[in-house]
C-alpha cells in the first residue's frame, strides 16, 4: 500500500525550510501514520534533500503530522536556482511512499 | 452573539479578478481582504518606487478595484489589503482616481504606514534569521516589518471604507476587521489567536475551496475553473463558520480545511505573530454541512518582543537555458547536453557563483532519486552570476546546443533575469512605529 491510499498532504515553504504536512484520510490511519511515518523514513524517500534537519509535530486535532525540513531549498525561493524552488512538488513525492499493511 | 461577514479576495498578486467580485455581490459581507503581497514583491516593488516616486503598488490595484469597488461601496463593504506594497500612500491616491473616475465620491480611504524600517536598519549588524551570515553581509534595497492588525482596526476606527498597508502579517488583513468590529483588547491572547487561525485559513483565498487540493481519483473537486472564494462569518468570541457561494466551483472540504490550516506552519503550537504567538494545536475543525466548516479552539500566547523584518537585497542575475531531447535514450542525451555545457563553462572559466543542472522528467524537482526511463526530457542548466552578461552565456551555451550538441534537440528557451533575493532579521518592537495616513475621494 502506498501512503496515498492512507493519506494527503500539503507543502509549504519558509525561506531555506520546506514544510510538508501529511493527512490521515480516517482514525485507522491517523494512528498508522503517526506508528510508521518517522523522520528516518522521509529523509530515505526523499533521498537527493539531505535536510540539515527534520522536526516532526503530531498533531491529533488535525489527524496530521507535520514534517519541517531545514536547508532543502538551495537558500529559499527568492534566488533558488531550483525548477521548484517552492518545493511545492514534495508532498505529492512523498505519498508514493511504500507503507506496511499492518 | 455578534458576527461579522469576512471575504478573501485574492491569495496572491496574479489571483483571478471575478471571485472577489461574486463575494461582494451575494456573500452578503462586511469586510472583503485582499493578500497580494508575496515576501519578495514588496522588494521588487520599492526598485519600482526608487525608478518612480508614485508606483511601488501592486500593478493590478487599480483594475481590482474597478471590479469591486463600485459594488463594494453600494453594499457596504469595507476592503482591507497589502496591495500598498513599498507604496501604501500611492496606492490610496491611485484607488481614490478610480473612485472619482467611477463618480463614487466622499469615499474614504487610509493607508497604513511604517513598516518601512530601511532607514532605521542602516549601520545595524544582527544575525539572519534563515540562513548563515549577518545583515553586513547584503546591501539592503528595502527593509519592511511585518506589522500587526491594530494599526488596521485604527484606521476602520477613524472611519476608512478602504485601506491599503504594506508589510503586515497576513492573517492581520482579517484580524484588523475582527478587532476593530469586537474591540477584542490587545492581550486578549484567546481572541487573538482564534481570529489568526481564521486569517490564516482565509488568506490564501481559493487555497480553501479547492485550488491546490485536487487530486483526481483521492481528492475530487468539482469546476475549478470556476473556483469560488471563501468567506468566514466570525463570532465576537473569536470563533467562526466558513462557507463559500452557493453555485460556485471548487469544495470546503473538512480535508482541504485541514490541510490549509497547516500551510506554512511550522511549529504548530507556536505561530509567530505581531499581535500574538498562536497555538494550532487545540484548534478544532468540523464539518456543519456542505460547504461549511466551524473554527474553534485556537489558543494563544503573549505576543513577541520582535517583529520580524524582509530585507531585500541584489543578488546577481540568474541565466537560464533549456532544451528538450525525446524518443529512446531521450535520458542519456538530455545527460551528454548538461556534460557538454559543463565542460564549455568550465573551459571558458565562466564565473558563477552558484549552477545546476537538471533532467526535467528525471531529476528536475523529483527528490526520490527513483527515475523509470521517459519518453521525453527536457536538459536545463541555471546559474546565478554576479554580472549580467556572464548569466547570458548560460542561455545561449545551451542555444548552441541545436547545431552542436546531442542528436534531436529542440525547443530551446532561455531566461535572464536579475535577482532580488530575501532574508529576514528580527527587531525590538519598539523601533517599529505605525503611522495612518486618511484620503477622500
Amino acid at each position: 500500500m502506498r501512503l496515498r491510499d492512507l493519506a494527503h498532504a500539503r507543502t509549504g515553504d519558509k525561506g531555506d525550510t520546506s514544510q510538508i504536512c501529511v493527512f490521515a484520510r480516517g482514525p485507522a490511519q491517523f494512528s498508522q501514520l503517526e506508528r510508521t511515518l518517522t523522520t528516518e523514513r522521509v529523509a530515505s524517500h526523499l533521498a537527493t534533500l539531505r535536510p540539515r534537519r527534520i522536526e516532526r509535530f503530531v498533531l491529533p486535532n488535525l489527524q496530521a503530522v507535520n514534517f519541517v525540513l531545514h536547508g532543502v531549498l538551495s537558500g529559499g525561493v527568492t534566488r533558488s536556482l531550483a525548477l521548484d524552488a517552492h518545493g511545492k512538488t514534495l508532498g505529492a513525492q512523498l505519498l508514493d511512499m511504500e507503507i506496511d499493511d499492518a | 452573539m455578534k458576527s461579522i461577514r469576512i471575504g478573501a479576495g485574492a491569495g496572491f498578486a496574479g489571483d483571478r479578478i471575478e471571485p472577489a467580485v461574486e463575494l461582494v455581490e451575494q456573500g452578503e459581507l462586511d469586510f472583503l481582504c485582499f493578500e497580494c503581497l508575496a515576501e519578495r514583491t514588496i522588494a521588487l516593488a520599492q526598485l519600482a518606487r526608487q525608478r518612480d516616486p508614485a508606483a511601488g503598488y501592486d500593478p493590478r490595484l487599480e483594475r481590482r478595484m474597478r471590479a469591486v469597488l463600485g459594488p463594494a461601496m453600494a453594499r457596504g463593504v469595507r476592503i482591507v489589503s497589502n496591495m500598498g506594497a513599498a507604496n501604501p500612500l500611492a496606492a490610496m491616491e491611485a484607488a481614490l482616481a478610480v473612485a472619482r473616475e467611477q463618480g463614487l465620491t466622499g469615499i474614504r480611504m487610509a493607508a497604513v504606514l511604517g513598516d518601512d524600517v530601511l532607514a532605521g536598519i542602516a549601520g545595524e549588524d544582527c544575525a539572519l534569521l534563515d540562513r548563515t551570515g549577518s545583515l553586513s553581509d547584503i546591501k539592503p534595497i528595502s527593509a519592511n516589518a511585518y506589522l500587526g492588525a491594530f494599526p488596521i482596526a485604527q484606521a476602520l476606527a477613524e472611519g476608512a471604507q478602504v485601506i491599503f498597508t504594506g508589510r503586515v502579517c497576513d492573517p492581520a488583513l482579517f484580524l484588523g476587521p475582527m478587532i476593530h468590529a469586537f474591540g477584542w483588547a490587545e492581550d486578549d491572547w484567546t481572541r487573538l489567536a482564534g481570529g489568526t487561525a481564521i486569517g490564516h485559513l482565509l488568506e490564501c483565498a481559493g487555497q480553501l475551496t479547492g485550488g491546490y487540493f485536487a487530486d483526481p481519483g483521492y481528492n475530487d473537486v468539482p469546476d475549478l475553473a470556476r473556483l469560488g472564494f471563501p468567506l468566514a462569518e466570525v463570532n465576537e468570541d473569536g470563533t467562526a463558520m466558513l462557507t463559500k457561494i452557493a453555485g460556485t466551483g471548487g469544495r470546503l472540504s473538512l480535508a482541504n480545511a485541514r490541510e490549509q490550516a497547516m500551510y506554512e506552519i511550522l511549529d504548530p503550537s507556536r505561530y509567530l505573530q505581531a499581535d500574538v504567538v498562536a497555538d494550532f494545536t487545540t484548534l478544532n475543525l468540523a464539518e456543519t454541512g456542505p460547504d461549511r466548516i466551524a473554527v474553534s479552539g485556537a489558543t494563544g500566547h503573549p505576543r513577541p518582543d520582535t517583529l520580524k523584518v524582509s530585507v531585500g537585497y541584489r543578488d546577481g542575475f540568474i541565466g537560464e537555458g533549456q532544451i528538450s531531447y525525446a524518443g529512446p535514450g531521450a535520458a542519456a542525451r538530455g545527460q551528454l547536453a548538461l556534460d557538454i555545457v559543463a565542460e564549455r563553462v568550465a573551459m571558458q572559466r565562466l564565473a558563477v557563483d552558484d549552477i545546476r543542472y537538471d533532467l526535467i522528467g528525471v531529476n528536475a524537482v523529483n527528490a526520490t532519486g527513483r527515475a523509470p526511463e521517459p519518453a521525453e526530457v527536457r536538459a536545463r542548466v541555471a546559474a546565478r552570476c554576479a554580472d549580467r552578461a556572464t548569466a547570458a552565456e548560460i542561455g545561449a551555451e545551451v542555444e548552441a546546443l541545436y547545431l552542436n550538441g546531442p542528436s534531436g534537440g529542440g525547443g530551446v528557451t532561455t531566461t535572464l533575469r536579475e535577482v532580488v533575493a530575501v532574508a529576514s532579521i528580527l527587531v525590538p518592537r519598539g523601533a517599529v512605529v505605525p503611522s495612518i495616513v486618511h484620503g477622500v475621494s
